[in-house]
């Protein structure tokens, strides 16, 4: 973390497959450190790493292949460690230290 | 939040959620419900015959390895007698298939299947990349999915083989449903929920035994089992119409799951309106089982579905339904204005052929035959494929005077 401010983070992997790897430098996992808590203090959850990771980690213009209207795109599955996200709560899921996310396309050529 | 058991062995944490029933399922339940239900679909639907030869379409992709790899697990346990073979399409662009039929050469090894690799180049004397130094990009899509259509069908006849299993699934259905209900084209709707395509004069038999598995399952399928498969897209089809029906599709799952599968079954039971087409469906739905519709218009062309299309996804799709009956008619009028060797510019002709709704008014249904020239299975004298070559051949002769 940089100078100024020490920003309590919480560590985490990420993962995208089904060609949501080419948004995201081509690359299958990534360390994330998520900050602890988003702008207005709530607790980071699963709809907050999704903008974080639009933000931050995608340096592909095209957003809209993974989120469209700041939510993530209908036919992207997440998997919040190996757990389809509908079990856990979804966007709220509460992110915890040493998680693993996972985006999967369906979208792609099959 | 407590982790759910799963509701089958109520031991182990569920994992799946499964859109058809909302089941919450443990990893290995839902592997073997996948596989039990891919099973009942080829038992119901008598698909096989033992000591059958048969084709599996595998593009690397998704579908093709799941269902490569639950053919191979089914064809095991309960002793199909199949004698099962990839075979995989070469379109001949340089660099799109190169990661593709890496996997698939490394699918054959882990599934000791023997793999035939068949080129655009050795079916039609064109490959992709030729084919758009030609013509261009646009509109390219068309002459890909027309020849990848035979393709199959081509390759299966070069290895003797009577039967091409393809990785089709629910979603693919339940898009094709929505769009023919969308043109008004009921006798194309009836053909495209049909398990099995091809009839007495086609060669070679077409079948989709994931006909009734969801996309997301087999996405799931695939990670848990830790399949090898590919993801990408046709890089030459920015243009590719597929990708909003698709987009809707998925919203549709995300706010009732079950959509999908009503729209497929929805389909089935319209089909069983239009005179003359009947669909299969699953015995235990008290139907009979397989009946066989004709191949000509099967389901899939580009095979990239790019869910490209932001923002306003019913209005797109309008847009592109249009989009797409211009394209098929300036595909054939290309056609045809080449081989009257005029320039290809000239779009306004009337087209008799296949403009959606008039397909399946007034109850006229297209009279089908074979292929003058190619033999393959059309409602014309000379199929699309033959259509578009000519065309492509004039071009050439053309260019190199
Ligand atoms: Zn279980
Ligand atoms: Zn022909």
């Amino acid at each position: 973390m940089s100078d100024t401010i020490e920003v309590a983070t919480i560590p985490i992997t990420v993962d995208f497959s089904g060609g949501l790897e080419m948004l995201f430098d081509n690359q299958r996992r990534h360390s994330v450190s998520l900050p602890a808590v988003d702008s207005g203090g709530k607790p980071a959850d699963i709809a907050f790493l999704i903008s974080h990771l639009c933000e931050k980690l995608m340096k592909d213009p095209r957003a809209e292949l993974f989120v469209l209207d700041s939510h993530i795109r209908p036919g992207i599955l997440v998997l919040i460690n190996d757990a389809d996200w509908e079990l856990e709560g979804e966007e709220d899921y509460k992110i915890q230290p040493r998680d693993n996310i996972l985006f999967v396309s369906t979208l792609h050529g099959g | 939040m407590a982790p759910a058991l799963c509701v089958n062995c109520k031991t182990e944490r569920a994992l799946i959620k499964r859109p058809k029933n909302h089941a919450k399922l443990c990893k290995a339940c839902f592997i073997t419900v996948f596989e039990d239900e891919v099973h009942h679909t080829v038992t119901s639907s008598q698909l096989f015959f033992p000591g059958e030869n048969v084709a599996i379409g595998a593009s690397g992709g998704k579908d093709s390895t799941v269902l490569a790899s639950v053919l191979k697990t089914l064809n095991e346990r309960h002793g199909y007698g199949l004698e099962l073979v990839l075979l995989s399409i070469d379109e001949g662009i340089k660099g799109y298939r190169d990661d593709s039929l890496e996997t698939v050469k490394r699918n054959a090894v882990q599934y000791d299947m023997p793999l035939k690799v068949v080129g655009y180049d050795e079916l039609y004397g064109w490959t992709m990349d030729q084919v758009v130094e030609t013509i261009g990009k646009k509109g390219n899509c068309t002459y890909c999915g027309v020849f990848r259509r035979q393709a199959l069908d081509r390759g299966a006849k070069m290895l003797g083989i009577k039967h091409v299993v393809t990785g089709h699934n629910a979603d693919d259905v339940a898009e094709t449903v929505l769009m023919n209900l969308l043109r008004g084209d009921l006798a194309r709707l009836a053909r495209s929920t049909s398990i099995v395509t091809g009839d007495s004069r086609s060669e070679v038999k077409r079948s989709k035994p994931l006909k009734y598995s969801y996309e997301k399952e087999i996405v799931l399928y695939a990670h848990h089992k830790k399949l090898d498969y590919f993801s990408t897209e046709c890089i030459y089809s920015p243009e590719a119409f597929r990708g909003s029906a698709r987009g809707l599709i998925k919203q549709l799952e995300r706010v009732r799951p079950t959509a999908i599968l009503d729209i497929v079954r929805s389909g089935e039971d319209m089909a069983r309106l239009v005179p003359g087409e009947s669909s299969s469906s699953c015995a235990c739905k008290g139907q009979t089982a397989t009946t066989v519709a004709p191949a000509e218009d099967d389901i899939g062309g580009c095979g990239s579905q790019n869910g490209r299309t932001p923002g306003n996804e019913m209005a797109t799709m309008d847009k592109q339904l249009r989009e797409n009956e211009a394209h098929e008619a300036l595909q054939i009028d290309m056609a045809k204005a080449m081989s009257e060797s005029k320039n290809g510019n000239e779009k306004q002709k009337e087209l008799p052929i296949r403009s959606g709704n008039s397909a399946s008014k007034g109850g006229t249904r297209q009279v089908r035959g074979n292929c003058k020239r190619c033999g393959y299975m059309s409602s014309q004298d000379i199929c699309q494929a033959c259509m578009l070559l000519e065309g492509l051949n004039k071009n050439r002769a053309q260019i190199q005077i």
